[in-house]
Parts: structure tokens; C-alpha cells; sequence
């Protein structure tokens, strides 16, 4: 059976922490989460790592490997270089908890402040609606979101800069934009991606859309259609020239 | 007094997956506090493995479709030994509970007409399960934590609970830790809703996640609440059996509702070789009836691919043990042939089953487009579980409720595929119900302090043995390679008798588990603690596995390979004993009404 090194990020008692290297046997067909419960059960039972479904299904096991975010639990060994050492450590975008798991309960937070989902009233007696499939399809792309914040890791708004007060990140633009495009719902969140979660601050680097394990058009699909909006709404001046005439637009239910 | 905060709800539910977060809005509803607490992140929970769909009689594919058929089909893949009034009520109510979903942002596959698409799937008659893709319980999760984030529910998330807490023989509360800084909290509420799931880990081949430990079960058990069905364990038929890293991971049943066939090595579609009696009219004769049902054709019968879960995973197991298996031991699912069917065949498996088609391309570098995948059975699912009543989900323990997984009654011996999504709403809304009418008439309960002292300081023992006792982790892996190996998908009572014994030897190793360190984010320590429930919930299974020397759904002993009617009556019960032993008892099935039994006559045909 074959070797490799793995440097994983362990914390010390006081926060700061540094990559301790681990020697371990591997085997074919394993993923970097397979190696880290390896060494976690032999070498280190008081490391931390976060993870669930270890199919890419839950989004919990979110990390850095050779700096890159990824998911462990989809990161195939025959994917990395393991002639070198494989560093994983955790995402950088949120405070550390130990070792390689993060506080991530900010993205929980921001969520309660997208106005929720409203839907007009049924147009069935039994409570339903009727949508074609085609409406949909770009709001399942959305849905497909496993919440692994891998996006709000990369994106320099958060990352770099730090604003984490003032503005939400891609994955709540993914959300909003699944609430606006959502063929029944009657919100109008348009007024608060401009002005309360500031979605002009991201300059379309496509980053999110990179890292994102689920394939999400996050860049074009979400945040571009939302940007439009916003621009449509506050900043273009035919319709704002109409507006003065006509009134303030009103939502088209 | 051992260190700790306290917190206080009205109601409590521990686990946020489908069932307990349908009983947080429902609680929520009533009027009451409500804490939820869930030992992973919120919408982390296994809920999201869930694929094929949720079971609803809503009759929008096909309108022939009701709650009777839904009742009938349910009953039989249980082979009767369901609670009938569950049955009943998940049949009547899960049209309604998948439909406000919608109102909450689900958005499930449409039909031309627009309504919510429903597919076929194992042991269903009609097409019937609402279905997003592949991925319907990442959908459910994500609508259900998406309403309950308004409700003003407060969350506890990456917490454990050690220990229920009773108040006079009623549930008072619960003590438990949260995982990211190893701190004690003991919370006390009026009643406590269990929706903690299942137990795949006391098995080596699952595919549960590390939070399948058998808690609720073991919780409830532990003060003395009953246990029934607990032999009852569904092995799915299609696991993933190859890399190594990825054996057990879910390959849903709705690649056999679009088509796939099972095949052995030497390229037969062994299904047709053995189809039971009972499902022979409603099977299809040959293998273009069988595609032309999977096309949705009212007029042709389904497949054998899609008899019930318990009979397929055992006839894979047999290609395999006579040496005509997959070369990783398992068996071949082909979805790449209906290429021979359908002219964009490849971008056609692709929208059908996009979470597969990336499942199989990430992890086992193949192309289901193109090329067959390899399956075998993995542990999935139990259908036993603590005893509640069918309308409440109280448990027999006053003020502890119970819903989904951890809960029994309406699966009987085996349970159907997509009646697991629907059981979590259904239920899950019932026991947030009740619970809150439950918590509205009846005062403060009073904390056991002494109980709270135990709980929290026995907890703590593994730390004071340092480096001098066993590692956890290998304890866990010597149980689950014991009930892999012995109480697995074909049983002998010698077998599981060396299992017990193998249990008791577990028992007194994991009370001498040793961890070092602190208490921050410790896999190690939490592998400890959750062995007492893996341990307490596999001696559960086998000795009623032992007790029911018969074949049943999910049962199966090669000693005892038929069906016995004495046991068609009757359910295994396990429960504590004023000594602390598991004590079994055999508990009659409540009498089916009449006129229950004329719409399971009336179905038969």
C-alpha cells in the first residue's frame, strides 16, 4: 500500500495554529475526507473535522486543500498531487472553531435578513399552483444549493474585505434570486439587494462560480439577473423618466 | 453540581431533520416556545440523502390513484404487521403535507399541466412520488429549514443529547453537550419530541451518515420507554460498492423507476427469476412490459427490478454468494442501455438523474450515460422503533413523543420507498401538534439535578482514564463488523447468539473507552458516548431477531426461510427492566377494522 503526506491545520488552545504533517497509508479510490478520518482514528482522535453525508450532498465537510476550497468528501485522491504534501486546512472567510472546522453560523444570520418566501394565493381549490416545468428549471439550478459556503469562502467581498455587515455574499444572492425567480412569490426584494445587502459591491469575478461543487451558474444565473434588476429599477433613466410620469413601479403580480 | 447552563422551552425537539423540523413549525404554530436541538449543522441533517421522492396519493400522474391504493400497498410491502391506523393516516394526510410545502418555496418536477410530477418507484402501484430530480430531500430540508428560520424556533446546533430527563415518569427535559466546546446545557421543557432518525452505524456497510448512532431509540430506552420491530432492518438494495471509501452510499431506487435493470456477470436480468407469489399479478411478464411501465404505459405492469427493497437486496445478495456478482461484489444496474429506447439518451439520464450522474462521475470515475454501474445492498433504514400511539406519536412515556425514523408502526416489516419523506411530514407534524397541546395543559416540570449530575459527570470519564483503556473508535468498528457479519441481510439464530455474546463483550469495553485532550470539537469523545446507544440499539435488533424465528420483510433467517403464522400477529418488544436488562415480549397487532380489511381485499387484485 502506497504512503503520502498530509499536513493538516491544527489549532492550539489559544486560537492560532500551524499544519502538522501526518504520514498515512492510502488506497485506491479514496477521497481526502477518507484520509483525514484515517488519520483522525490512528494518529489523532482529538482532531476536528465537520462532515455528514460524504456523498456531496450536505455541504459540511468544506475546506482548503492545497488552497483550493473544496469539498473532502468529493476531493479524489487521483486529483491532488501526492508527491507532495497535500495541505488541508479550513475555510479562511469564517472564524475558526479547531482545527479544520469553522463558525459558520454568520451565513444562518444573514439569512433571516432576505425577505422569506410569499406566494400569491393558490390557483387551485386544493391549495395548489400551476407552473411549467420551464419556468422552474432556473429556479431548481438555485435549489440545487447544498449550503457549503464554499462561494462566501473564496468571495473577496468577505474574504479580503471583510464585509460581513453590510453584504450577504453569493450564496444569499443564490437564495434571493430562487425567492425572486420563483414563479408564485410576490416579494419585491429588489430595493433591499441595492441598498441593505449591497449586491453592487461584487465586481462578477466568478470566483463563486468556480468553487461551486454543485455547478451553479452562481455569476450568470443569479447575481448578474439581480444585478439588472437593481439597475433596471434605481438606474436607468428612460424609466425613471417614466416613472415620473406614470408614478412609482408597482410589483406586477 | 457538575458545570452547565440550562434552558427552558415548552417543547424540545431533538433532531432537525424532515420530521423534527415539521414538528418545530407545527409546535411553533400552537403557540408555544419551542428549542430545537440537532447534532449537526441546521439542514445538514440525513433527510438530504433522501433522492427518489415523497409518497402521496395525489393521483396527478395517474387519477386511478388514492389514498385506499396507497393504504393497501403500504400494508402489503409491511406485510401486515403495520400499525394499520399509521398506515391509515399517512395514506389520508400526505397529499395535504406535500402540497403546503409548495406554499413554503418547494419547487418539485412539474407535469405538462403543470401540477406537481409524480414517478413510479418499488412496491407503489401508481406513480406517486413528488419528486425533485434526485435530490427531493435536499428540497424538503431546505423548504422546511427555510420556513422554520421566521418562525422565532431557536436552534442549537452541533449539540448531543446524553440523557432524557423524567419529572415523576414524565419527560422533563434533556442534558446534553454542544460538540463545538464540549460544554454541558441542560434544557427543561413540558414535553420532548424525539426525531432523531436511524441507526445504519451499528452496521459497517450503510448509507447513513456518523449521526445514524441510534440515539433517539437508545434515549427513549433508556427510561424505559417500549421498543417494537426492532429486527425490522431495511438493507437497500443499491448501494455503491466500489472505491472502498464510498461502499454504501445510496444509488436511489428511481434509476429502476426510469429503467435500469439489474443484471449478474453473465448478463442476465436475474429479477424475473424470482418474483413472489403475491406481487406476480402486478409484475410484468417480460422485459418490454417492464420498460413500457417504467414510460409511464398504464396499461403494463412494473418491473421485477421494482418489487419491494427486502426481496431485491436479497437477490442481489444471492448472485453474488453463487459467484455471478459484479467484480467488486456487487451486481450490475444498467441505465446506460435505454439508449436502445430513447434518442438523447444521455442528456435524457442526465436530467432524470443528475445527483447519480454526478455522484458516479466524482467518485467512481464512471459515466452512467455510457457505461453499467456496480450495486450491492447497504444497510438503510429501520423500520423498528419506539412504540407510539398512531395519532399522537406519544410514546409510552408520558410527554415524549416520537417521529420518522426513530418512531415504528407504519412500515411494519418493510417499508416502501418514498413513504419514509412522507411519514417525516405526516408525523412530523402530529407530534409537533401534540406535543404543543400536550405542553399548553400542563405545568413546569422539575429538574432532576441529581439525574443531571450523573449524566453529565459519567460523560466525563473518559477523559479521567487519559490514555489507559480502549479507543472508541475500535470498539465501533468491532461492533459493526459484528452485526455486518452476523446480524446482517441473512440471519441464523447461532449467529446472532455469538453476536449477543459479542455485544456483551462490547459493553464492558466501552465503559472503559479512553480519550485525551480537551473537550473542543473531540471525534474521539463523541465516538464514546454514542457507543452505550450503537450498543444498546444492536442488542435490541438481535434479540428480536432471535425471538422471531420466521422470515418477514426485512427479516431474514436462513433457519427459518418461511413465513410462520404465529408471528403474523404479533410484534417484538424490547424494553428495560427494573435490572437494567433488555427484557422481550411478544405484543399483539391492534385488530384491523373492518373496513380497513375490504380496501386491503378490494386492492389485492
Amino acid at each position: 500500500m502506497a504512503t503520502a503526506t498530509f499536513k493538516l491545520w491544527r489549532t492550539r488552545t489559544d486560537g492560532d495554529g500551524a499544519f502538522q504533517p501526518y504520514q498515512t497509508e492510502i488506497s485506491d479510490g479514496m477521497v481526502v475526507l477518507d484520509v483525514v478520518h484515517k488519520i483522525q482514528a490512528e494518529q489523532a482522535p482529538d482532531l476536528a473535522v465537520r462532515w455528514n453525508c460524504k456523498a456531496g450532498k450536505c455541504g459540511s465537510c468544506s475546506a482548503e486543500i492545497n488552497g483550493k476550497p473544496r469539498l473532502m468528501c468529493m476531493t479524489r485522491l487521483s486529483q491532488v498531487n501526492l508527491n507532495e504534501p497535500v495541505t488541508v486546512e479550513p475555510m479562511r472567510a469564517f472564524p475558526s472553531i479547531k482545527d479544520l472546522v469553522t463558525d459558520v453560523s454568520w451565513n444562518m444570520r444573514v439569512k433571516q435578513t432576505i425577505q422569506k418566501f410569499a406566494p400569491r394565493p393558490a390557483d387551485a381549490p386544493d391549495g395548489t399552483w400551476r407552473m411549467a416545468q420551464k419556468d422552474v428549471d432556473r429556479v431548481q439550478e438555485f435549489r440545487k444549493c447544498i449550503e457549503c459556503f464554499l462561494c462566501q469562502d473564496v468571495c473577496h467581498v468577505l474574504r479580503d474585505h471583510n464585509k460581513h455587515d453590510e453584504f450577504i455574499g453569493p450564496r444569499f444572492f443564490v437564495y434571493a434570486a430562487n425567492l425572486e425567480m420563483n414563479p408564485i412569490d410576490t416579494a419585491d426584494r429588489v430595493p433591499d439587494l441595492k441598498d441593505k445587502h449591497n449586491i453592487g459591491y461584487c465586481n462578477i469575478t466568478k470566483c463563486c462560480t468556480k468553487v461551486c461543487p454543485e455547478h451553479i451558474h452562481i455569476t450568470d444565473n443569479a447575481i448578474i439577473p439581480l444585478k439588472e434588476r437593481v439597475v433596471d429599477r434605481f438606474y436607468d433613466p428612460v424609466s425613471k423618466l417614466l416613472r415620473t410620469v406614470t408614478g412609482p413601479r408597482r410589483q406586477v403580480p | 453540581m457538575a458545570d452547565h447552563t440550562t434552558f427552558s422551552y415548552d417543547v424540545l425537539i431533538v433532531g432537525a431533520g424532515g420530521a423534527g423540523l415539521r414538528a418545530a413549525i407545527e409546535a411553533a404554530r400552537g403557540g408555544v416556545s419551542v428549542g430545537l436541538i440537532c447534532k449537526s449543522l441546521l439542514g445538514k441533517a440525513h433527510t438530504v440523502m433522501a433522492e427518489g421522492g415523497m409518497a402521496a396519493a395525489m393521483a396527478n400522474n395517474d387519477d386511478r390513484d388514492n389514498w385506499r391504493v396507497h393504504f393497501a400497498d403500504t400494508m402489503r410491502g409491511g406485510q401486515y404487521l403495520n400499525n394499520w391506523r399509521m398506515a391509515e393516516i399517512h395514506a389520508k394526510e400526505a397529499p395535504d403535507r406535500v402540497r403546503e410545502l409548495e406554499g413554503w418555496g418547494a419547487v418539485f418536477d412539474r407535469t405538462p399541466d403543470g401540477r406537481i410530477n409524480q414517478r413510479n418507484f418499488g412496491g407503489h402501484r401508481y406513480p406517486r412520488l413528488a419528486h425533485v430530480g434526485d435530490r427531493t430531500g435536499l428540497e424538503l430540508i431546505r423548504t422546511l429549514q427555510d420556513h422554520t428560520v421566521y418562525l422565532g424556533v431557536q436552534v442549537h446546533m452541533e449539540h448531543t443529547v446524553i440523557d432524557l430527563l423524567l419529572d415523576g415518569g414524565r419527560a422533563a427535559g434533556v442534558v446534553a453537550y454542544d460538540r463545538e466546546r464540549g460544554r454541558f446545557k441542560v434544557f427543561s421543557a413540558k414535553a420532548v419530541v424525539l426525531a432523531t432518525g436511524g441507526l445504519g452505524r451499528a452496521y459497517k456497510v450503510t448509507s447513513n451518515s456518523w449521526e445514524g448512532t441510534g440515539d433517539g431509540h437508545a434515549l427513549a430506552y433508556r427510561v424505559g420507554a417500549e421498543l417494537i420491530d426492532m429486527e425490522f432492518i431495511q438493507f437497500h438494495p443499491t448501494g455503491m460498492v466500489w472505491p472502498p471509501s464510498v461502499k454504501g452510499i445510496l444509488v436511489t431506487e428511481g434509476v429502476r423507476g426510469e429503467g435500469g435493470v439489474l443484471k449478474n456477470s453473465q448478463g442476465r436480468r436475474f429479477m424475473f427469476d424470482d418474483i413472489p407469489d403475491n406481487y406476480k399479478p402486478q409484475t410484468a411478464s417480460d422485459p418490454e412490459e417492464g420498460w413500457r411501465y417504467t414510460q409511464g404505459d398504464k396499461s403494463a405492469r412494473r418491473p421485477p427490478e421494482l418489487l419491494t427493497r427486502d426481496h431485491v437486496a436479497r437477490c442481489i445478495n444471492r448472485e453474488v454468494k453463487a459467484g455471478r456478482g459484479s467484480p467488486h461484489g456487487g451486481v450490475f444496474l444498467d441505465i446506460a442501455w435505454i439508449k436502445e429506447k430513447i434518442k438523447d439518451s444521455e442528456a435524457h439520464i442526465k436530467r432524470k438523474l443528475p445527483s447519480m450522474y454526478h455522484q458516479f462521475k466524482e467518485l467512481a470515475d464512471l459515466d452512467i450515460t455510457k457505461e453499467p454501474m456496480e450495486v450491492g445492498p447497504t444497510t438503510h433504514y429501520v423500520m423498528g422503533g419506539i412504540r407510539v400511539d398512531a395519532d399522537s406519536q406519544e410514546s409510552t412515556i408520558p410527554g415524549l413523543f416520537a417521529a420518522g425514523e426513530c418512531a415504528a408502526g407504519i412500515n411494519g416489516a418493510n417499508r416502501l420507498g418514498g413513504n419514509s419523506l412522507s411519514d417525516l411530514i405526516v408525523f412530523g407534524k402530529r407530534a409537533g401538534e401534540y406535543a404543543a397541546e400536550f405542553a399548553r395543559g400542563r405545568g413546569a416540570t422539575r429538574l432532576d439535578q441529581g439525574a443531571v449530575d450523573r449524566a453529565i459527570l459519567s460523560s466525563l470519564e473518559p477523559f479521567e482514564r487519559g490514555d489507559v483503556g480502549e479507543n472508541p473508535y475500535k470498539i465501533q468498528a468491532d461492533l459493526q463488523d459484528t452485526m455486518q457479519s452476523l446480524v446482517g441481510i441473512v440471519r441464523t439464530e447461532s449467529e446472532m447468539q455469538e453476536a449477543l455474546v459479542r455485544i456483551e463483550a462490547l459493553k464492558a469495553r466501552a465503559a472503559n473507552t479512553c480519550v485525551s485532550g480537551h473537550r473542543e470539537y473531540h471525534s474521539g469523545w463523541h465516538t464514546a458516548l454514542d457507543l452505550r446507544n450503537l450498543l444498546a440499539v444492536s442488542e435490541a435488533i438481535a434479540r428480536s431477531a432471535i425471538e422471531r424465528r420466521e422470515s418477514r420483510g426485512g427479516h431474514f433467517r436462513e433457519d427459518c426461510p418461511d413465513k410462520i403464522a404465529e408471528f403474523s400477529t404479533v410484534n417484538m418488544m424490547v424494553k428495560r427492566s427494573a435490572d437494567g436488562t433488555m427484557e422481550l415480549s411478544r405484543v399483539p397487532l391492534p385488530p384491523i377494522p373492518d373496513y380497513l380489511k375490504a380496501v386491503i381485499e378490494e386492492q389485492k387484485s
